[in-house]
C-alpha cells in the first residue's frame, strides 16, 4: 500500500475543470441539437384557461410548442431502483392545474436557444386564478403531523419542565433557502430508435435513470444516463425534477436531440427549496446545568403535490443527555413548490434553533456554553441506548476553544470591544448522520499496468473522483497517475446517490473491495504461473508498491501488474464488489468477494453513526449601523478518518460559508399576497461573497470510525453547515446583548 | 430577448440622428444594466446604438477648477483617477462601493446615470408595474418592499434609485451635459431626476433623442472634507440599504457649509437641502448631526417592510458626518 489515504493530494480533475475540458451535462455537443426553453406559470394556484401559441409558432426556427394538450403521456414509474420523483402528484404537462408559481407549463423547442427563449416569451397564457395559501401562519388550522418517524418522545416532558429550576421557552424561525449551485439544472436527451441517452446534472445517476425510464414507459435497459461532472447540487439535484423528463419528451416529439438548461431565475421555482421553519423550543435544567427537559416542536411547510418534511428536530432527540424529551413536527400545505433536501436537511435549520436555545440557557444559568454542553454530554445515544460507533466531541470542544481563544471571552454580553465595534464569541455543536448505503464497483487492471475503477455514483463537486482514485490506488498499490476512476454513467455498476453525506462512506469501501479483489486475483495468477518470480509463494507474503508485486522478505523477487497480465494474454483482469453493509442474512449467499464479505459481516445495527464537531465564531458588530462582520470561524470536526485533508477542509469550509449566509443574509422572499417568488436572482437572494469571508481555522481529529467501514471514514458533505449558524447568532448576542430569533440577522434587526 | 439590431456610431451627431430616427432605439455603453433588462423583456429595443467609439472617454481638468468627465469613462477608471481621488474622494468612494470590479470595468458614467431601479417587481414582466406599463399598478406597495424607498415616493411607485455614483454626484452639484438635435444643454443633476408622482415611467429630463456626453463637476475648496458611507446586506456586490454622501466645510468648530445626499432611501438620488440648512452655521457636534439627520428624514414614508430604513438612514448620515467632521 502506498498510504495514499489521508494525503492532501490535489483534485484529479482540477486541470480538466480549470481548462474547461471537464464536460458538464449542458456541454455535450450533439449533432442536430435543438433547444428547449420551458414556460412557467405566473400564478400560484388555478387552472390554465388558454394557451395562445400563435406568435410563438410564427417565429422562424420554432420546432414545437409542447403543452398539456399535446405532451406525451407520462406514467408513475414502476421500474425497480427508481429514484424519487420530486412531486408525487404532479407529472409535468399532463393537465391544466397550477399548484405554484413557476410550475413548468410548456416547452418551446427551436433551432437556437435565442429563438426558443423568444418563443417562450411570446407564449400567451390565460388562467383562472384562485386564491393561494402562501404562508405557514395562514394555514396553521390545517397543520398536520406527517406519518413516519418524525415524532419522538421519552420520559415525561411536562414533569421534566416542572422539575426544572431554569427554563427557556422561545420560538425561532428560518426562512426559505435555495440551493443555488453554480451549475444550473441541465438535461440533454437523445433518442436513437427506441434507445434514450440522457445527459443530466443529477445527484442520483442510477435512480434518476430508472425513474425516467419508468415514467416514459421504458425498461431501465433502454435508457443510459450520463453525468460526468456536477457544479454542485446541495440537494436540488437529488430528486428528479420536471426538466429531466421534459427534455426526453421534447426530443421524442421533435425527433431530434433537445437540450434544456434552466436559467438562474428558473432555479428559484423549479427544483425545490429548503422549507421555512418555525421552531418552538423549551428547555428545562437544574442549576448545575443538567437538562431535565427538551421540547422541540417544528412547523414546516410542504406543497399540495407531495410531502417533504424539514426534520429540524431530529438531532435534538439524541444530541444531549436528558431524561425527558419531546420532538414533534407539523406540516402545512402551501401553494409553493415542494421543498426538498438542502445541505444538511433537518440539521442545518434544527441545530440553529436548538443550539441558540442552549446558548440562551447557558446565559440564564450563568454557565459557560461549552460547560453546559459537557454537563449534558451523551456518552451513548440517549434515543436508542446504542453506543456510538465513535465519538470524540469533547476533544472537538477542547481543541476548538483553544484555537478560538475562548478563555479570553468575557461572558457578559456587550462587554468586549475593538474600536467602535462590539465583539462577540459564540459556539455551537455540529452534528450530522454517518450514513452508509449499498454500492457496487468494478476495478480493472490492464496489461500496460494502468487500472480503471468504475462506480455509478457521481462527483457532486466535492472531490469524489479524487478520493476514489486515492482509494483504488492505495488498495492496488499503484501510483494515482495509473488509476482512472469512472463515475456518472449507468453502464457502470450501481453506486450511491450523492445525498445524506453517504458517498465517501458508501462508494469508497466498494471501490476498495473491488480493487483488493482484482489485486488478489492477479496475485493468484502470478503465484500459479511458473514464469513468475512469485511462483509458488503465498498471497500473504506479497506486497505491492507502485504497481510492482514483490516478496515482503525480498524486494528483488517480483514483477509488475503489467508483466503478469501481459503474459496471461487477456484484455485485462477484473475485480468486483457488491456490498450491502450489515447484511447478515443467513439465507443469503455469502458475498463472493471476501473483502466485501468481511465488511458486510460487521453488525452495524448495534451502533449509532454520527459525525460531530464544534463550531466557533467571532463577530464584530457595528452597534450604530447594525452591520455584522464575521471575523473568525473555527471548526473542529470528528468525522472519522480523513481521506483527503484538502477536499475535506474544502467541504467543511463550504458548509461554514453557507452558514454565514444563513446567519446573516440568505432567504427567499415571496410576495405576501400571491406567493410568487420575489427574490429570483443572486442580486436579491444574497449569498456571501469573498469580501464577507472571515479567517477560517478548520481541523479534523482524524480518528477512524472502527465500524462504519474498513476505511474508517464517514461522509462530510453536510456537517459543515450545522452548528455554525447558531455559533454566529450566539456570537452576535454575546456582542450586543440582542437575541434575534428570526434569520437572517440583517442590520435592521440589530438597530 | 427581443431580436434587435446594433448600429455602431463614430460621432455624436450620428448617434443623435440614429436615436431620432427610431423611437425604439436605445443607446448602449457598457451594457451592464441594459442587457440584463433586455434579457428579461423589461427593455425591448429594436435597435441598439453602440456609442463605445465616441470620443467621450477623457477626464479633463477645468481651468477654473472642477472637472469634465466623458460619458464613456468607465466607472473603475473614474474611481482610480488620481485627480478624482484627490479632489473628489467622495466620488471615488461611492464608485468603488458599487457593483463588482468586473462590472465597474465595463460600466460607463453615462450608463450609471441612466441605471434603472432594482425593484424586483419592475424586473419581472409578469407583474404589473407603473414604470413599465403606466396605469398597470404597483405590486410593491402592498408587496415585499424591504428594499424600497421612503423618500419621494408616490402612490404609483416606491422604487429606489440604485446608484451610488449618482448620490456622490448629487452632493457634488454635478451638471449633466447632453446633446440633442437642437444642440447641447446642461442639466444640474439635482434637476435631472424626476420624482415618480403620477408618471413613474418618466425618470429623467433627458429627451428621447438626446445623448449624454459627460458630466461637469464644479471645483471644491481644498478645505472641504467629504465621505461616502454605504450600509448593505453583504460586504460587496450589493446595492445600498442606505448610504450618505457628505461634504463639510468646517472652521473654528462651526460648520460653514454642508452638502448632503442620501442613497438607498429615495426614488432619486436624494439631496437634503433641509439637513444642509440645519448644519450651516451650527456647531460641529453630535447634536447638530442628529438634528440634520432628523430633518433629512422628516418627510420619510415607511412601507410595511422598510420602516427600519428611516432610523438606519439617520444613523448612516450621522456616521458619515462623524467621519467627515471628526466628532462623535
Amino acid at each position: 500500500m502506498n498510504e495514499l489515504i489521508g494525503k492532501p493530494v490535489d483534485r484529479v480533475d482540477a486541470r480538466l475543470k480549470v481548462t474547461g475540458a471537464a464536460k458538464y451535462a449542458a456541454e455535450f455537443e450533439l449533432k442536430n441539437l435543438a433547444y428547449g426553453v420551458t414556460v412557467q406559470s405566473t400564478i400560484s394556484k388555478g387552472r390554465i384557461k388558454n394557451i395562445d401559441s400563435t406568435n410563438t409558432e410564427a417565429l422562424t426556427g420554432v420546432l414545437a410548442v409542447i403543452t398539456y394538450k399535446n405532451a406525451m403521456k407520462l406514467q408513475v414509474s414502476t421500474v425497480p431502483g427508481s429514484g424519487r420523483w420530486a412531486e408525487k402528484d404532479l407529472l409535468p404537462l399532463q393537465n391544466d392545474k397550477v399548484f405554484y408559481d413557476g410550475q413548468h407549463i410548456a416547452i418551446v423547442v427551436a433551432e437556437t436557444l435565442e429563438t426558443a427563449q423568444h418563443g417562450a416569451a411570446l407564449l400567451k397564457v390565460d388562467y383562472d386564478e384562485e386564491h393561494p395559501v402562501v404562508e405557514i401562519e395562514q394555514a396553521m388550522a390545517e397543520a398536520y403531523k406527517p406519518k413516519g418517524g418524525s415524532q419522538y418522545s421519552r420520559g415525561d416532558i411536562n414533569q421534566g419542565l416542572q422539575n426544572a429550576e431554569v427554563k427557556i421557552d422561545e420560538t425561532y424561525s428560518t426562512p426559505v433557502y435555495h440551493h443555488n449551485p453554480i451549475e444550473p439544472q441541465a438535461t440533454i436527451a437523445e433518442w436513437t430508435d427506441d434507445q434514450l441517452t440522457i445527459y443530466d446534472g443529477t445527484q442520483a445517476v442510477y435512480g434518476s435513470r430508472n425513474l425516467i425510464a419508468g415514467m416514459l414507459g421504458l425498461g431501465a435497459d433502454k435508457v443510459r444516463l450520463i453525468c460526468l461532472y456536477l457544479g454542485g447540487g446541495f440537494g436540488c439535484k437529488g430528486f428528479t425534477w420536471a426538466h429531466s423528463v421534459l427534455a426526453p419528451i421534447a426530443a421524442k416529439q421533435v425527433g431530434r436531440p433537445v437540450k434544456i438548461v434552466l436559467d438562474r431565475m428558473q432555479m428559484f421555482t423549479s427544483n425545490g427549496r429548503r422549507s421555512r421553519t418555525i421552531q418552538k423550543i423549551e428547555l428545562g435544567a437544574s442549576l448545575d446545568g443538567k437538562l431535565t427537559a427538551i421540547r422541540h416542536a417544528t412547523n414546516a411547510e410542504t406543497s399540495f403535490v407531495d410531502e417533504f418534511l424539514e426534520q429540524a428536530g431530529r438531532s435534538s432527540s439524541f444530541l444531549y443527555e436528558s431524561p425527558n424529551v419531546d420532538v414533534s413536527h407539523t406540516l402545512v400545505k402551501l401553494n409553493k413548490i415542494t421543498p426538498c433536501p438542502t445541505r444538511a436537511p433537518g440539521e442545518a435549520s434544527g441545530t440553529y434553533a436548538f443550539e441558540v436555545a442552549m446558548d440562551e440557557l447557558a446565559h440564564k444559568l450563568k454557565m459557560d456554553p461549552i460547560q453546559l454542553r459537557l454537563a449534558n454530554y451523551a456518552e451513548t445515544n440517549p434515543q436508542n441506548g446504542h453506543p456510538w460507533s465513535s465519538k470524540y466531541l469533547k476533544e472537538c470542544y477542547q481543541r476548538g476553544s483553544e484555537i478560538m481563544g475562548w478563555s479570553a471571552r468575557n461572558p457578559t454580553p456587550g462587554s468586549m470591544k475593538e474600536g467602535k465595534y462590539l465583539v462577540g464569541y459564540g459556539m455551537a455543536t455540529a452534528v450530522y448522520a454517518g450514513n452508509r448505503g449499498s454500492a457496487s464497483a468494478k476495478v480493472r487492471v490492464y496489461p500496460d499496468g494502468h487500472a480503471v475503477a468504475g462506480c455509478c455514483t457521481q462527483d457532486i463537486g466535492t472531490g469524489t473522483y479524487t478520493i476514489l482514485t486515492q482509494t483504488a490506488a492505495d488498495a492496488l498499490g499503484m501510483s494515482m497517475d495509473n488509476v482512472i476512476v469512472k463515475l456518472g454513467d449507468t453502464i457502470l455498476p450501481r453506486g450511491p446517490n450523492s445525498s445524506g453525506s453517504q458517498t465517501a462512506a458508501t462508494a469508497g469501501p466498494a471501490v476498495r473491495a473491488a480493487a483488493l479483489d482484482v489485486r488478489s486475483k492477479i496475485i493468484q495468477k502470478a503465484i500459479a504461473d511458473k514464469k513468475s518470480p512469485l511462483f509458488g509463494q503465498t498471497e500473504e507474503t506479497i506486497v505491492v508498491e507502485d504497481g510492482r508485486l514483490f516478496l515482503k522478505s525480498d524486494k528483488s523477487k517480483g514483477e509488475t501488474y503489467g508483466q503478469i497480465i501481459s503474459r496471461l494474454k487477456v484484455d485485462m483482469m477484473e475485480g468486483e464488489a457488491n456490498i450491502t453493509p450489515s447484511n447478515r442474512d443467513p439465507n443469503k449467499e455469502p458475498n463472493p468477494n471476501r473483502f466485501a464479505r468481511e465488511d458486510e459481516e460487521v453488525d452495524r445495527k448495534k451502533y449509532s453513526f454520527q459525525s460531530f464537531g464544534a463550531q466557533f465564531a467571532k463577530v464584530l458588530v457595528d452597534p450604530q449601523l447594525g452591520s455584522v462582520r464575521v471575523s473568525k470561524c473555527v471548526g473542529v470536526m470528528d468525522i472519522g478518518t480523513v481521506l483527503n485533508p484538502k477536499t475535506a477542509e474544502n467541504q467543511i469550509m463550504g458548509g461554514m460559508i453557507w452558514g454565514i449566509g444563513m446567519a446573516l443574509m440568505e432567504g427567499t422572499m415571496y410576495d405576501p399576497n400571491n406567493g410568487r417568488v420575489v427574490t429570483r436572482d443572486l442580486a436579491d437572494y444574497r449569498v456571501p461573497v469573498n469580501a464577507d469571508m472571515p479567517e477560517f481555522h478548520i481541523e479534523f481529529l482524524n480518528k477512524p470510525d472502527p465500524y462504519i467501514s474498513p476505511m474508517g471514514a464517514r461522509g462530510i458533505g453536510e456537517i459543515g453547515i450545522t452548528g455554525i449558524t447558531a455559533a454566529i447568532a450566539n456570537a452576535i448576542y454575546h456582542a450586543t446583548g440582542k437575541r434575534v430569533r428570526e434569520l437572517p440577522i440583517t442590520p435592521d434587526k440589530l438597530l | 430577448m427581443q431580436p434587435f439590431s446594433v448600429t455602431e456610431v463614430k460621432d455624436n451627431i450620428s448617434g443623435i440622428n440614429a436615436l431620432s430616427g427610431n423611437s425604439k432605439a436605445k443607446i448602449i455603453g457598457g451594457g451592464t444594466n441594459l442587457v440584463d433588462l433586455m434579457k428579461m423583456y423589461v427593455e425591448t429595443p429594436q435597435e441598439l446604438i453602440d456609442i463605445n467609439h465616441l470620443k467621450l472617454t477623457t477626464i479633463e481638468v477645468h481651468l477654473n477648477g472642477g472637472m469634465r468627465i466623458g460619458a464613456l469613462v468607465r466607472n473603475s477608471d473614474l474611481a482610480y483617477a488620481e485627480l478624482v481621488r484627490k479632489q473628489y474622494p467622495v466620488l471615488s468612494q461611492a464608485l468603488l462601493s458599487g457593483a463588482s470590479a468586473q462590472i465597474r470595468n465595463m460600466a460607463t458614467v453615462g450608463g450609471n446615470l441612466m441605471q434603472r431601479t432594482r425593484c424586483p417587481y419592475f424586473f419581472n414582466t409578469s407583474f404589473p408595474c407603473n414604470k413599465r406599463i403606466p396605469g398597470s399598478g404597483c405590486p410593491a406597495i402592498n408587496g415585499f418592499n424591504r428594499s424600497h424607498a421612503v423618500l419621494g415616493t408616490s402612490d404609483k411607485c416606491i422604487a429606489t434609485h440604485p446608484s451610488d455614483m449618482c448620490v456622490a454626484l448629487t452632493a457634488l452639484d454635478a451638471t449633466i451635459l447632453v446633446q440633442g438635435p437642437a444642440g447641447e444643454r446642461k442639466i444640474p443633476i439635482t434637476d435631472f431626476y424626476l420624482l415618480p408622482g403620477d408618471t413613474p415611467d418618466i425618470e429623467t429630463r433627458l429627451q428621447k433623442d438626446e445623448l449624454i456626453t459627460g458630466i461637469d463637476l464644479p471645483g471644491i475648496s481644498s478645505g472641504l472634507s467629504s465621505h461616502y458611507l454605504k450600509v448593505r446586506d453583504r460586504a460587496s456586490f450589493e446595492f445600498a440599504i442606505t448610504s450618505a454622501a457628505v461634504l463639510l466645510d468646517i472652521s473654528g468648530g462651526i460648520i460653514r457649509s454642508a452638502r448632503i445626499a442620501l442613497g438607498g432611501v429615495g426614488t432619486k438620488p436624494w439631496r437634503s437641502y433641509e439637513a444642509e440648512e440645519i448644519l450651516k452655521g451650527a456647531p460641529n457636534n453630535a447634536q447638530s448631526y442628529q438634528a440634520a439627520a432628523d430633518e433629512a428624514l422628516k418627510n420619510a414614508k415607511p412601507q410595511k417592510y422598510n420602516a427600519f430604513k428611516i432610523e438606519l438612514a439617520k444613523r448612516t448620515l450621522i456616521r458619515a458626518l462623524e467621519t467627515t467632521g471628526g466628532k462623535s
